[in-house]
């Protein structure tokens, strides 16, 4: 029965996907078997490549562009930062679980004591607040560069969020993160959830509209039109923009709460930051 | 009675159709620059998401426009459509052009004007 009415609520605008029942893992489940459906013919793993997963066209351009990965540079400078010690003497290395190698599959995660969800780059500027150091700046610059070092060294890892059932806190900013996604805002009126669920697939201009599915596992991104790399919450500031709705503050609690339910959505597929698109 | 009945339906098809000879025949002018309006990617920017014939470079986010006046005969119903259509359809995706105001009044009728020829 579950089976039958989750992908119905998917194909109304998920809009009884609000409802209290559905878990994360019903909602992550829902997902795979909506975009399953829908996309009949890519496999769950290729989600991960985003658009590229189902625009053949787009997808010659992409792996071309892979010949030269555009993110290499930010790779080698993050690897340069991140093992740079503080003047303390201290490192990057001594705030994380093994040393921050092929950690990012972790994150984002509910930190209890603190009542709040804790990114990969809050946890790099909390390391530096740590150490005496100023923090950093969110959407691009240095700290996306140990963010895209931090990435590589996690590649091929699945995706492992965590919210615990027990732990109302974690649930609650999941709760928070999922109704961010399926609320209309802006001018324009659309929510997340209209372009990247409802039209998924479908063409904005010359946009293929990515799956809600995969969107966490390839960040940083290295854009063309950037012309950088940039963290996953300077896309959705852009997403926000372009719907002509004011875009948040970068690490505000509404975009840490969207990361983390968009994080665990993607649970069970491949790490492969840093990425490259258009 | 009949009679009363007969002449209130021919006044009322009169009615129907002087309303009709008004709105069929918008001139040019207006519905040059309803195209404008539609084409313009900082006003309309409908081909972001429809195809439309003359228009380059659309997007299939949603339906082509075209055979307006079949499937829309009443043009107040299109023009409800642009305004908000969410009025008739909670989870549309199409932009609700007039509540939000995306668009002035006089600029969704002209733009009304333009998409009921396609
Ligand atoms: C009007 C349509 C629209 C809305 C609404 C929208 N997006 Fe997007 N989004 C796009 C387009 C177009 C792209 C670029 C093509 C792609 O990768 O999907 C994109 C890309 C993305 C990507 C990058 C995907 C990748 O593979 O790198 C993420 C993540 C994303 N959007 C998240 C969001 C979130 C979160 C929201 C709501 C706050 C949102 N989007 C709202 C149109 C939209
Ligand atoms: C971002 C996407 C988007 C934009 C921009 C957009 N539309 Fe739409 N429109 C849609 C979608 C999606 C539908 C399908 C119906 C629905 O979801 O309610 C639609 C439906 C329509 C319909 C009804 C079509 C039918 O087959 O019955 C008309 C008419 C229409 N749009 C006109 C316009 C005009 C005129 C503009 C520009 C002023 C415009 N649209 C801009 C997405 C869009």
């Amino acid at each position: 029965m579950k089976k039958i009415i989750f992908p119905l609520c998917l194909i109304g605008g998920l809009l009884c996907g609000l409802t209290a029942m559905a878990g994360p893992e019903e909602d992550r489940l829902a997902m795979v078997e909506y975009y399953s459906d829908r996309f009949p013919d890519v496999p769950l793993q290729e989600f991960a490549n985003g658009l590229y997963a189902f625009d053949t066209i787009a997808r010659e351009q992409w792996i071309e562009m892979e010949d030269f990965p555009p993110y290499e540079i930010a790779i080698e400078d993050g690897q340069a930062l991140f093992e740079t010690p503080f003047a303390n003497g201290k490192s990057y290395a001594d705030c994380f679980e093994n040393g921050g190698i092929g950690v990012k599959q972790n994150y984002p995660y509910f930190d209890t004591d603190a009542g709040e969800v804790v990114t990969l780059e809050l946890a790099i500027n909390h390391c530096r607040e740590a150490n005496d150091e100023e923090a950093l700046p969110y959407m691009i610059g240095p700290l996306a560069e140990i963010s895209a070092y931090m990435a590589y060294t996690s590649r091929g890892n699945e995706m492992a969020v965590q919210v615990p059932s027990d732990n109302t806190g974690a649930v609650a900013a999941y709760a928070a993160g999922k109704q961010f996604y399926y609320t209309r805002r802006g001018q324009l009126n659309f929510a997340c959830s209209s372009c990247h669920i409802q039209s998924a697939g479908l063409k904005l201009r010359a946009d293929r509209l990515s799956t809600t599915l995969g969107q966490a596992t390839h960040w940083p991104v290295y854009r063309s039109k950037w012309g950088e790399i940039g963290t996953l919450q300077k896309r959705f500031a852009e997403c926000n923009s372009q719907v002509w709705a004011k875009p948040l503050e970068a690490q505000s609690v509404e975009y840490r709460n969207l990361e983390y339910f968009l994080s665990y959505i993607s649970n069970g597929l491949e790490l492969n930051g840093p990425g490259s698109r258009r | 009675m009949r009679l009363i009945l007969t002449i209130s339906l021919l006044s009322l098809l009169a009615g129907t159709q002087y309303g009709l000879a008004d709105e069929v025949q918008p001139d040019e002018d207006a519905i040059e620059r309803g195209k404008a309006i539609v084409f313009e990617r900082g006003r309309g920017n409908c081909l972001a998401c429809h195809v439309i014939k003359g228009g380059e470079l659309a997007g299939n986010y949603g339906p082509p426009l075209l055979k307006m006046k079949v499937r829309y005969p009443d043009r107040a119903d299109l023009r409800s459509k642009i305004w908000d259509a969410s009025i008739r359809e909670p989870t549309t995706r199409m932009p609700p052009y007039g509540r939000h105001r995306i668009l002035t009044e006089e600029e969704i009728d002209l733009v009304v004007d333009f998409i009921h020829t396609l």
